[in-house]
């Protein structure tokens, strides 16, 4: 920051305070926003930006506090009022209708009318001259679901601009977006700021607020720690005033492989129509053996996990677990074989949200728990305790709905359902997305601990420093194919980035 | 370092040992809770009857009036029942008013065909009309679960098929039972009619108990065994219950064929009572079902719900009907009324749950 008079905050939140039953969600937060500014809010999952993102946006009424708009003091009593004051929000799941047109998407709720008809043509002028200004392309004509994650955020940002927002919420904006993507996001965010509207900037993806944000508020516990110039703020510091205490190496040593271990998931000439295509995949991995799938977004890691789990069919291919075949490819047949597919999105695909963490955890081995078809309540509470403890799952009791708990916790509720069975391969799919620095510690630390029990993993990555620091070999594949395999310390950040984009290395 | 592990060894028993409390508190908790609203919704009840009793002269709170109120309603809480675990997984079942139909003209078609006598009799034709219920749920699921079609459409397409093929079966007319003796007491006799009529009760009427049997049992089945959890685990998310390595299409598919099961149940004791398969008894009656689940609380979007609540929406709506009889309210009205009470019950469990989650 320049040494500029500081303008008076656009938006200030003033002790906010908000309780769920059970749970004190915030617990007096206070933080500022200039106009022009980009204001990054960081804190391990469960550390309340996102309740208090949601007070902002009418989504929750604040139990106590002030939010003031231009020094005044304003009510924000549902979602429409929060529009009216110029807050706009893009959430982590976009909110696009997703078989209504681009056009239509853009202008939800405030399509040009003529008459009692809609105004067609005006429709296509206004949306177009939004992109314009914003100097993004985006076909207007498609379907929102053709299109990409970084499209449809693109629409979403456009959404929020023609509905006069002055200051846009972004919930993990850059968690699915390839490096290129984030690039252009950057550049429209500073070209917006120039123009004076102001960014609250949430992020799990520390080492790129330096580049984004002019200051960062780390919350800890529903409370604020501290708000300081980003400049001034030194990454470890952060991370230190988000956990509470300092985190010293990021990851786990990996215990070396033993080349005599047997090969315990063995995938021959696998091949997949079902998402992106999959063509003739073949790796191997061993007992205590962790195998990283790398790649960009759309090169087919997520597809060739999810035909080895038996989430989708494959088309062609073979699969051995401890070197009997997989006949009969569903998710049934696959855990039956000693698979356990830990999915990416927990939400959607990992856990039923509206259950307990008992029934979720006890979900995929029930027959475990029960006697003539009877489940045995005692026991899968006595297994599940167990599990809370093991895990330090942060939940009142087994008894708490999924739907409750925070990210970290949730997906840690993902992990407990498959520690219960022994498999013998793990296939983890982006297991620490959207999840705070502690509770990635804890997992990475679970896996080196299934490492040790003999199991094989397999991991898709998004993150490089991930997947290199927690791979003791890692694929690299694009465009649907295994592009090039690295083991150990050839493995570098260059080497798998070039291999990733067809570069020559 | 050893004493340290021990001090964390002992942490961990000690949080193991407060989960547990814990757990043991949300339980109770939530038993009070339920406790508060069973005698809140009792009082209530009291006050209710009170006031109809004295605007029906004491024609209400007699045990035989109330007798009679639970053997109207055996048949739509018998649907209910199947109805509820169709609705659990988020699906819907529009064809059991004409499954009551199309079993009960097939097994009155069949007792009068057959050389059997007595409870014979009465077991053969139970295990036909099943046979033909559990089918026709069968052919609902098959597109639902293969080709993900909608079940309001299959189940719908299934409603109309039925009802034809029941018209046609019977000729258009009701299927006459030749001999009914066998029939006689499940669709019209009284259990302990000796003992409980000296104290003013006519005794339990057969069919109520058939209910109550059927009630407790599938109440159990939904709560208490692993294809419970998963209807409810289905209906809360399908593809995580999917991935969960549950046989989805299985599950699905017993769902629909418990629900016509339970409407050949209905069938029976409809065709014993009346000692008659008619192809129009059942007309309404899907919607009917449909209506007690809802008023018992049971969500149409899936993951939630209760066979003893459907029950308690079946006994509401059929003493609701019956008070409206007793004070001579005429037909039309009662439609009326009946359906602002469905609203009203469905709007009030909604604002209550909004009331609950801020």
């Amino acid at each position: 920051m320049s040494g500029a008079v500081a303008p008076a905050p656009f938006l200030r939140m003033n002790g906010i305070v908000k309780t769920f039953p059970g749970v004190k969600a915030l617990d007096g937060v206070s933080f500022d926003v200039r106009a022009g500014e980009v204001h990054a809010l960081v804190g391990e999952n469960g550390a309340g930006k996102s309740t208090l993102m949601k007070v902002l946006a009418g989504a929750y009424r604040a139990d106590g506090g002030t939010v003031e708009i231009d020094e005044r003091v304003v009510t924000i009593d549902g979602p429409k009022a929060a529009e009216a004051l110029g807050i706009g929000m893009i959430y982590q799941e976009f909110n696009l209708v997703p078989d209504l047109r681009v056009v239509d998407n853009l202008l939800l709720g405030h399509e040009p009318v003529r008459g009692v008809f809609l105004d067609r043509s005006g429709a296509v002028a206004r949306a177009s001259a939004i992109l314009a200004e914003l100097g993004v392309s985006v076909p207007l004509d498609l379907p929102a679901r053709r299109l990409t994650v970084a499209q449809q955020q693109m629409v979403e940002i456009a959404k929020s601009l023609a509905r006069k927002a002055r200051i846009i919420v972004m919930d993990e904006p850059t968690a699915a977006l390839t490096e290129r993507e984030i690039d252009a996001l950057f550049a429209l965010i500073q070209k917006l700021r120039a123009q004076g509207v102001a960014f609250v900037y949430i992020s799990h993806r520390l080492e790129e607020l330096p580049r984004i944000s002019d200051r960062i508020t780390v919350i800890r516990d529903g409370r604020t720690i501290e708000t300081r110039p980003t400049a001034a703020l030194p990454q470890h510091e952060m991370v230190a005033m988000m956990v509470g205490r300092s985190l010293a190496t990021h990851f786990p040593k990996l215990p070396p492989v033993d080349e005599h271990a047997p090969v315990v998931l063995s995938v021959r000439g696998l091949c997949a129509q079902t998402g992106v295509a999959v063509h003739d995949v073949t790796f191997d991995v061993r007992a205590g053996e962790i195998v990283g799938l790398a790649g960009l977004v759309g090169a087919g890691r997520t597809d060739v996990v999810r035909a080895v789990a038996g989430a989708d069919v494959p088309s062609a291919g073979d699969v051995f677990v401890q070197g009997r075949r997989v006949v009969a490819y569903s998710p049934h047949d696959a855990i039956g074989a000693g698979i356990a597919f830990i999915t990416e999105d927990r939400k959607g695909q990992g856990l039923v949200l509206g259950m307990n963490v008992r029934e979720n955890t006890t979900l995929a081995h029930l027959g475990r728990f029960a006697r003539h078809g009877f489940v045995d309540r005692t026991k899968e509470e006595a297994t599940t305790t167990d599990e809370i403890a093991e895990l330090r799952i942060r939940t009142p009791s087994s008894e708490q709905l999924v739907r409750n708990l925070s990210g970290g916790n949730q997906q840690k509720v993902v992990l407990a359902k498959w520690l219960i069975g022994d498999a013998a391969v793990y296939l983890f799919d982006e297991p620490t997305r959207g999840i705070d620095i502690g509770a990635k510690a804890e997992i990475y630390a679970l896996m080196v601990g299934l490492l040790g029990r003999g199991k094989g993993i397999v991991m898709v990555s998004s993150e490089l420093p991930e997947v290199l620091g927690m791979s003791h070999r890692v694929l690299v594949m694009r465009q649907g194919r295994l592009a090039a395999e690295f083991a150990g310390t050839e493995a570098t950040p260059e080497r798998v980035i070039a291999a990733a984009a067809g570069l020559a290395a | 370092m050893s004493v340290n592990d021990a001090a964390r060894a002992g942490d961990a028993t000690q949080a193991k040992a407060t989960l547990e409390a814990d757990a043991r508190g949300a339980r109770s908790r939530q038993n009070r809770a339920l406790l508060l609203r069973v005698i809140g919704a009792l009082a209530l009840l009291a006050v209710v009857v009170a006031v109809v009793d004295a605007l029906s002269h004491g024609a209400f709170l007699t045990a035989g009036n109330l007798t009679n109120v639970l053997r109207q309603i055996t048949y739509n809480a018998i649907l209910g029942i199947g109805q509820t675990f169709v609705i659990i997984t988020a699906g819907i079942d529009l064809s059991v008013g004409s499954l009551i139909e199309l079993t009960g003209v097939v097994m009155a078609t069949f007792a009068n065909n057959v050389p059997f006598h007595g409870p014979l009799l009465l077991g053969v034709t139970l295990l036909v009309g099943l046979a033909v219920g559990c089918f026709a749920g069968f052919v609902n699921a098959v597109p639902v679960v293969r080709l993900n079609l909608p079940p309001f459409i299959t189940t719908l397409a299934m409603m109309l098929m039925a009802r034809g093929l029941a018209f046609k079966l019977a000729h258009g007319q009701p299927v006459t039972l030749t001999d009914s003796t066998a029939f006689d007491a499940t669709g019209t006799g009284f259990l302990f009619a000796p003992l409980l009529r000296p104290l003013g009760f006519p005794g339990i009427p057969v069919p109520v108990l058939w209910m109550i049997v059927l009630v407790v049992v599938f109440a159990v089945v939904l709560t208490r065994t692993r294809f419970g959890r998963y209807v409810f685990a289905i209906g809360g998310n399908e593809e995580a219950a999917r991935l969960a390595g549950i046989n989805v299409a299985r599950v699905k598919t017993l769902v629909y064929v418990i629900s016509g099961g339970c409407a050949a149940v209905a069938g029976l004791l409809l065709m014993a009572r009346f000692g008659s398969g008619s192809p129009n008894t059942g007309i309404g009656s899907e919607l009917q079902s449909i209506a007690a689940v809802v008023v018992g609380g049971t969500s149409l979007m899936g993951g939630r719900g209760s066979v003893v609540a459907t029950f308690f929406g079946a006994l509401l709506i059929g003493l609701l009907n019956n008070v409206m009889n007793l004070l001579n309210i005429e037909s039309y009205t009662q439609d009326i009324v009946l359906g602002a009470v469905i609203l009203v019950a469905v709007v009030v469990d909604e604002l209550r749950k909004r009331y609950l989650r801020t």
